[in-house]
């Protein structure tokens, strides 16, 4: 495989891994929106390994199957778990329509091109273009955390941003120190855990993951 | 001179071809579903039945409704003279290009909504008002879709765009990819077939643009439901020259015309087959969810737009 091959791939999983960004703002199924959030994992790993290859970093191997194990199977897999468990059946709830925030995501793209230009022109490596895409990931994860209701579909947004934030490592520099991501890896995962036993209390609090709710925790009510 | 003949070739396969492929598509369709199916001359049959049946006309029906049905006839028999089907060797592909292609849409179905309205009944205004709000998404994100074609070609004629790709050294890009998914859901759009509209229904409820033409009868309708034919048609014919145009023939000459119309004859059977799958497996949406539907075409060919800049 050759370096134009690889730079090839690496711009279409780019571009599918921004799809998939898009397709979980777009989403009103919580379990679609889980299976694409495991779908963008799979991108990103792929993509992580092809550039481990072309650059000849061996630890992004190591970044690349930690990426498949723990965002494309584990995360999913208890994310899937707690939504059984909550017994969350309702669709999607937005506080914007879909299509004004698919409208404020593209915005999100063209901001994060702008915003990125200066760094690309400065970066030597075949992946620089794809820095404006993992940019924009970061900004629609953050978007879908902003404009969603429930608490588990704002967790997703963020873990979303987690993976635009190492997408966006890779692609800038070939990927943080191993010791780094290890520890990356290791927080998400003990986020999650986290995030679920919140999920259960507010459940039990509240009898709802509405975070809305959340403004009558005051003192003295 | 070449160039003249198979433009008056490729005209003659539009208008001989439409009805079978439409045919085609019930076949599978019949097939696909267990059932037993009309049979892939079933359209002329209906249309010969169609043109040998008088035409009822309404009271006060006006020039523009007996006018229509000549109208729409004669863009989409416009707009094939400029689709490489055959040859991107085409002389009338100078003077039309991409964005004429969507003007000449347009003006069939401005005429064909103005219908519609003309005798006054109900459901003609309604399936009018219909069709104009999916003509109002659909539009802008045919255009942007064939934009994204046109910047990654340098040239927005379709003979330029499917020379370019089907030239050597070309290779696939994202955004190619994405305006190519926004064009299938907007060939589905534009077309009324299922997520959309459903094409065998004439359930008053349902119906997008069946509703406008239900006053017509005869010659008339026979024309309308030729050319709806003829634009599916010609919506696959494009959809194969932007994004396969493998097997259009480049050269300016008579002998490479055969081997096109087989490549052409087999790639349309594809997009039937393909076209088949998609209604089989979805239901029809309901009418204030095709914004969303619509939308996300739009959003496709903007990405596509946007990945241009992005990543190439």
């Amino acid at each position: 495989m050759d370096l134009q091959t690889a730079a090839q791939i690496n711009s279409f999983l780019a571009a599918f891994v921004l799809l998939t960004a898009f397709g979980m703002l777009a989403q009103k199924r919580i379990y679609s929106l889980i299976h694409l959030f495991a779908w963008q994992g799979f991108f990103l790993s792929i993509n992580t390994a092809i550039v481990a290859y072309v650059a000849g970093k061996h630890h992004l191997y190591i970044s690349s199957v930690l990426t498949l194990s723990l965002k494309v199977i584990a995360l999913p897999y208890i994310l899937h778990i707690l939504v059984v468990k909550l017994k969350i059946r309702k669709e999607v709830e937005t506080m914007v329509n879909i299509p004004t925030t698919m409208l404020i995501g593209i915005a999100l793209v063209i901001f994060s091109y702008y915003l990125t230009a200066p760094v690309t022109e400065l970066s030597r490596l075949i992946t620089r273009s794809t820095i404006a895409v993992a940019l924009a990931t970061v900004m629609i994860g953050l978007l879908m955390m902003i404009t969603r209701k429930k608490a588990v579909t704002q967790i997703i947004g963020f873990l979303a941003m987690e993976n635009g934030l190492f997408f966006a490592a890779t692609s800038a520099t070939y990927g943080m120190p191993l010791v780094v991501e290890l520890g990356v890896a290791l927080d998400v995962l003990i986020a999650a855990f986290i995030f679920g036993i919140f999920f259960f209390h507010i459940h039990t609090t509240f009898d709802s993951l509405d975070v809305e709710q959340m403004t009558r925790l005051k003192e003295g009510d | 001179m070449n160039g003249s003949i198979v433009e008056i070739l490729q005209i003659v396969i539009l208008i001989g071809l439409a009805p079978a492929f439409a045919g085609w598509i019930k076949v599978v369709k019949c097939r696909m579903q267990g059932r037993t199916s009309p049979g892939l001359f079933r359209p002329y049959r209906d249309l010969a039945k169609l043109f040998s049946k008088d035409i009822v006309l309404a009271e006060n029906a006006s020039w523009i409704f007996r006018f229509t049905p000549y109208l729409v006839f004669g863009t989409v028999i416009i707009a094939g003279a400029v689709v490489p089907m055959l040859s991107t060797n085409l002389p009338l592909s100078l003077t039309a290009d991409a964005i004429v292609l969507v003007g000449l849409f347009g003006i069939a179905r401005f005429f064909t909504a103005l219908a519609g309205m003309d005798i006054g009944t109900a459901f003609g205004g309604m399936g009018s008002s219909r069709e104009m709000m999916v003509a109002s998404l659909a539009e802008p994100a045919m255009l942007m879709a064939i934009f994204t074609v046109s910047l990654l070609c340098g040239s927005t004629s379709l003979s330029g765009i499917a020379g370019t790709v089907s030239g050597a050294g070309f290779i696939a890009k994202p955004s190619l990819a994405f305006a190519f998914f926004a064009f299938v859901l907007i060939a589905l759009a534009e077309n009324g077939r299922i997520p959309v509209d459903n094409p065998a229904t004439h359930l008053e409820l349902t119906m997008l643009h069946e509703a406008m033409i239900l006053e017509y009868s005869g010659r008339h309708l026979a024309l309308i439901e030729w050319a709806g034919m003829m634009k599916l048609f010609l919506f696959m014919a494009i959809g194969s020259a932007l994004f396969f145009p493998f097997g259009i023939d480049a050269a300016d000459n008579i002998s490479g015309i055969p081997q096109a119309f087989v490549f052409l004859v087999v790639k349309l059977g594809a997009a039937g087959v393909v076209l088949v799958l998609i209604e089989t497996g979805l239901a029809k949406m309901r009418l204030f969810r095709l914004t969303e539907f619509l939308g996300s075409a739009f959003l496709m060919a903007t990405l596509g737009m946007l990945s241009f800049f992005i990543l190439e």
